[in-house]
């Protein structure tokens, strides 16, 4: 199945999507990656108020390059990055946050449960980089650049944003875990082989 | 006696070299990618290979770097033992990509290991890491190899005991399955083995420059048709590419080891190579 998300995402938006379909965005997403997360769950702690909102949110796994023009920022080149690096600390953030998808490549291992009713993984093709800076239409905000351009949170304005393919669902299905554990089998059983 | 070459223009070759890096894939990349998409028969790692391919179009129309990860500025110098440069090449290299860096532009990714501080221009301690190598003549050829961290964190070495060759097939197994879908395959595998600790991870990642249509040899073939048939596939979501090719690069090492390195490369295997010549 295709579908076409609008931001700020809803429950019923992501309840319906199943590993393997394909899924393009419009509207806001924001990039978070390693450093973002960390400072996320920091304030979490402290119990400070974070400077943008993730209820309903998309965040995107991403480092873009961005180029400061006289309008302002532009997006020159912002494929997904490994999300993998996420993983530990993404149960936490979705506990605590109203996160509803998402985006990055490589799959994440071990936040299938916690995602379930919660939030969907989308991946995206990874080094398509120009591809999906022609899809951002907008740079609406940057948060903690101090952390760096690759580590700051940028708010994106996305106009069909993909194609998105559901990497793990809602319902604790993830594609990226199935095709692991059948490549691991096959390393078994050929160590298995050998010594035998 | 020295170079036809002056500093100024070697500057700007060499930041002209880092933009044809970034934003073309040689050939032998895009016919190997093209390739792995015609062969695909699982339909998601099919439209993935289509993105990657419509990607590299795009990047090459608007001249931008095909990936955000604009990597980690590596260089490989093979210069001449005539050729007399005149200048500093290391402080001039280090001058083109900081070039480089503010007109292609290039994503700054070069940080202190500890305090995570970008320099903001990709220059750093030992970045840009150049690897020189004399050889006869008077040319200098540089090859420029950024190199993107998804892929080189996955990434592995290993000290093997010396009676365990026949293991190195599995550890490159091993390794690829346990990168999964993280470094971006369709991958380029590079395998050093012997030398020592450090440079059997140097004859990896010289591995990587080998072009993708060269003929691999036995052990090569066995690896790469045992990787694709683990099914990870184009990004992990599943397939018959995860791999594109294998090149294994070897040297003597000392009796009691056998170190085996193996360089993963993402589908972006980013390389150029621009030669100067010096006077007759």
């Amino acid at each position: 199945m295709e579908y076409h998300l609008q931001t700020p995402l809803k429950i019923e938006d992501i309840e319906k999507l199943n590993a393997g379909d394909i899924v393009y965005i419009s509207g806001e997403i924001l990039t978070a990656r390693d450093e973002a997360h960390a400072r996320i769950l920091e304030m979490e702690e402290k119990r400070e108020e974070l400077p943008f909102s993730l209820e309903g949110a998309v965040i995107y796994h991403c480092g873009p390059l961005m180029q400061q023009t006289e309008s302002g920022w532009k997006a020159i080149s912002a494929g997904p990055t490994t999300s993998g690096r996420m993983s530990k600390m993404t149960p936490l953030l979705l506990k605590a946050h109203g996160v509803r998808a998402i985006i990055g490549k490589g799959g994440m291992k071990g936040v299938a449960d916690a995602m379930k009713k919660r939030c969907v993984y989308l991946a995206y093709t990874g080094g398509c980089a120009a591809l999906a800076a022609e899809l951002i239409k907008e740079v609406k905000a940057v948060h903690w650049l101090d952390l760096g351009m690759p580590e700051a949170v940028w708010v994106l304005r996305v106009e069909e944003f993909g194609p998105l393919i559901v990497g793990i669902d809602a319902k604790g299905k993830d594609i990226f875990a199935e095709v692991r554990e059948k490549a691991q089998k096959q390393l078994k059983s050929r160590s298995k082989a050998r010594k035998a | 006696m020295s170079s036809k070459v002056s500093r100024e223009t070697f500057i700007r070759s060499i930041a002209d070299l880092l933009r044809k890096a970034e934003i073309e894939l040689p050939d032998d990349v895009v016919d190997a990618l093209r390739k792995a998409e015609a062969a695909e028969e699982n339909p998601v790692a099919k439209f993935q290979l289509q993105a990657i391919l419509k990607n590299i179009e795009i990047a090459k129309k608007h001249e931008v770097p095909m990936c955000q990860d604009t990597g980690i500025m590596i260089f490989f110098a093979e210069i001449g033992t005539e050729f007399q440069p005149g200048f500093d090449l290391e402080a001039a290299i280090r001058e083109a990509v900081i070039l480089a860096t503010a007109e292609i532009p290039l994503r700054p990714n070069a940080v202190d290991p500890l305090t995570r501080k970008n320099s903001g221009n990709n220059t750093g301690a030992g970045i840009p890491d150049i690897h020189w190598k004399f050889v006869p003549g008077n040319q200098l050829k540089i090859t420029a190899a950024p190199k993107g961290a998804g892929s080189e964190n996955m990434s592995s070495l290993r000290m093997f005991n010396p009676t365990e060759a026949g293991s190195i097939k599995n550890f490159v197994l091993e390794t690829v399955v346990n990168a999964g879908g993280m470094p971006c395959p369709p991958l380029t595998i590079g395998v050093g083995i012997g030398g020592s600790f450090d440079a059997a991870a140097r004859l990896a990642k010289e591995a990587l420059l080998e072009p993708l249509d060269a003929l691999m040899e036995g052990l090569e073939r066995e690896i790469l048709e045992a990787v694709n048939a683990l099914g990870i596939g184009c990004m992990g979501l599943g397939g018959s590419t995860t791999a594109l090719s294998v090149h294994m690069k070897t040297a003597h090492c000392h009796t009691a080891s056998l170190p085996v390195a193996v360089n993963i490369q993402c589908w972006a295997n980013r390389h150029a190579s621009v030669v100067f010549r010096g006077e007759e």
